[in-house]
């Protein structure tokens, strides 16, 4: 029973996110915008319509868990916690600075709301799954959602971690591979080839589900699909555009790692209708 | 420093495997508190969490052989409140998983016990690939990890129940084969206290596992000599005990530590972090130089690589030499 999204309400609040990533970006001076833009809907998506929590207790035992694996994209993150209310939108301007509760990649000790630090690709999802099962050893009803790249994809430790799921049969737990076709070194297939990466998640025993991920229904619809499959769990594997809504930061590898100067700003947010 | 006496027989010991203290160790945690589980990697029997298997098998988790994983799922457990003990080989435990000890557990400070089994040279015939040499430094070096290093079975079953309440993360050391089981159940353990099993006045032994009771032996034999050494079973190499040490060092004003393990960055470094800043005094150390091991008896292989007594007494009288 899907449950209803306004995708235009949805459009337009990722929108004004997407406005304020930049900002912080720019603000910072370094970050990465590209794989931030490419899962931002996503992430809008699974906190705004998915997941249980409580933003003014982000501890809340009975909240589901979310482990970004791809932790340099944490700018998508930060905009979208900061919009729930877990702390002042003004902290995003400190992004990367001396002091601030924003770390350049996640630390869970400064910022209300992540549920673990990372940064060291591969790791993610081994967490994630330790998460899953001591809910599960406990008969708690718990959720468990981590994000991972597609260049991740790479990482042996996923794999480690995708057999032990299925092992295990965590149906409480939710991968999402963020599938922007880029890394640092260009296109992922060019640098070291993950295809075909649905059918390696099907051998290692996952319930596989592939959307758009810049599709507010379709994003709904697989996080439910996910829900309701029992005895394994579910990898949402997520087509998407790095740099997504900046028509100069699309589909470039550049700005995998790369924040915008004023200018490139003014015009980024002048393509996002947010100027000023 | 609190001087406690032990009563074993120093020629004809009692000799048990340490690793067998972490067995029953995790099974008197598991008790205590039932968020206990132990995260495996293949190697049940011979870590001894088969016995915790016996008697908690819901508790248990064999991630197979894959550590990265079998370190960050652990680490994920403990996030929802349980008390994971990761058990593994400690040359697999801490190097094959290292990136995820220092990431995802240190940096976070999870409440992650590491279980780091067949420690040190006396693995024995495996060889090389399979002696845990150099564990304390790349464990030591880390925000927020404890090491502690028992002397021998009853030490090791101590040393793991205080782990299991107290909280972050800490590396327990252990071994493979039977040694000398010098403390028992009345011997007091304290995390973070080393204690005095010998008292002395002209050099002090500090000594970490089963270099304790190579400590003692030694302590005897320079006593034939005139020498008297004061013996300290260092068992917490972090947070080292910096009050023992530097009182070891002032009342006998020469140092030698012993450890089955690479002198540079092991319990001898810890030791003479202390003193060159403290207290300095002159000082001595034995322990593995900068070799990998090879096949071969525990014992041949112990004196091979200068881990006894004779290369202890050498060593003091190194040391007492430097005074002058």
């Amino acid at each position: 029973m899907a449950q209803n999204i306004d995708v235009q309400e949805a459009a337009a609040h990722c929108t004004l996110l997407r406005a304020d990533l930049l900002r912080m970006l720019n603000a910072a001076g370094s970050g990465h915008p590209g794989g931030s833009l490419s899962c931002l809907d996503i992430l809008y998506v699974l906190y705004n319509h998915v997941m249980k929590q409580d933003p003014k207790n982000p501890k809340w035992d009975g909240r589901d868990r979310f482990v970004l694996s791809k932790g340099h994209v944490n700018p998508a993150l930060y905009v979208v916690l900061a919009d729930l209310g877990y702390f002042p939108k003004s902290e995003l301007m400190t992004l990367r600075k001396f002091g601030s509760i924003l770390q350049g990649h996640p630390y869970m000790h400064k910022t209300p709301g992540l549920d673990v630090s990372s940064g060291s690709l591969g790791q993610g999802l081994s967490v994630a799954a330790g998460m899953a099962a001591a809910a599960k050893a406990d008969g708690k009803p718990n959720r468990v959602y981590a994000m991972m790249g597609d260049g991740e994809q790479e990482e042996g430790e996923i794999w480690e971690a995708a057999m032990s799921a299925a092992h295990f049969k965590l149906d409480n737990l939710c991968g999402i591979v963020d599938h922007n076709h880029l890394q640092i070194d260009g296109n992922v297939e060019d640098v070291m080839n993950i295809e075909p990466i649905a059918d390696k998640w099907r051998a290692f025993g996952w319930n596989v589900i592939g959307i758009d991920g810049h599709d507010y229904a379709q994003i709904l619809d697989a996080f439910e699909k996910a829900q309701e499959c029992k005895g394994k769990p579910t990898v949402i594997i997520a087509e998407t555009v790095k740099g997504k809504g900046v028509s100069f930061m699309e589909n470039q590898a550049g700005w995998h790692g790369a924040a915008p100067n004023d200018e490139q700003l003014k015009q980024a947010l002048k393509e996002l209708g947010q100027e000023g | 420093m609190k001087n406690v006496k032990l009563t074993f027989d120093l020629d004809n010991p009692s000799m048990k495997p340490s690793r067998d203290g972490y067995g029953d160790g995790l099974n008197d945690a598991a008790a205590k508190n039932p968020n206990v589980v132990a995260i495996g990697a293949d190697i049940t029997a011979s870590t001894r969490v088969d016995w915790f298997v016996k008697e908690h098998p819901d508790s248990f988790y064999d991630l197979g052989i894959a550590e990265q994983n079998q370190m960050a799922f652990a680490a994920g457990m403990s996030l929802m409140g349980k008390v994971p003990f990761v058990c593994n080989y400690g040359v697999f435990l801490a190097g094959r998983a290292w990136d995820q000890i220092r990431t995802t557990v240190c940096y976070n400070n999870l409440n992650v016990k590491l279980g780091g089994a067949h420690g040190g040279i006396s693995v024995g015939p495996d060889g090389a690939t399979h002696q845990a040499l150099e564990e304390i430094s790349i464990m030591r070096c880390l925000p927020n990890m404890k090491v502690i290093v028992p002397a021998d079975s009853w030490e090791t079953r101590k040393a793991t129940r205080a782990v299991a309440e107290l909280d972050g993360p800490y590396y327990v050391r252990f071994g493979r084969e039977k040694v000398p089981e010098i403390t028992d159940e009345s011997t007091p353990f304290e995390v973070g206290k080393a204690y005095c099993v010998q008292d002395g006045t002209d050099v002090a032994l500090i000594a970490c596992g089963v270099m304790v009771y190579h400590s003692m032996l030694a302590a005897r034999e320079l006593a034939k000599e005139g020498i008297s050494a004061m013996v300290v079973n260092c068992h917490t190499i972090k947070p080292i005990d910096r009050e023992a040490i530097v009182e070891a060092a002032k009342k006998t004003g020469a140092v030698v530590t012993a450890e089955e393990h690479q002198l540079m960055g092991g319990m001898g470094s810890a030791v003479s972090e202390v003193l060159s800043t403290e207290y300095p005094v002159p000082m001595q150390m034995v322990g593995v130089q900068d070799r990998f091991g090879q096949s071969g008896d525990p014992d041949e292989l112990m004196n091979a690589y200068g881990l006894n007594a004779e290369e202890i007494c050498k060593a003091a009288k190194r040391a007492i030499a430097m005074k002058k």
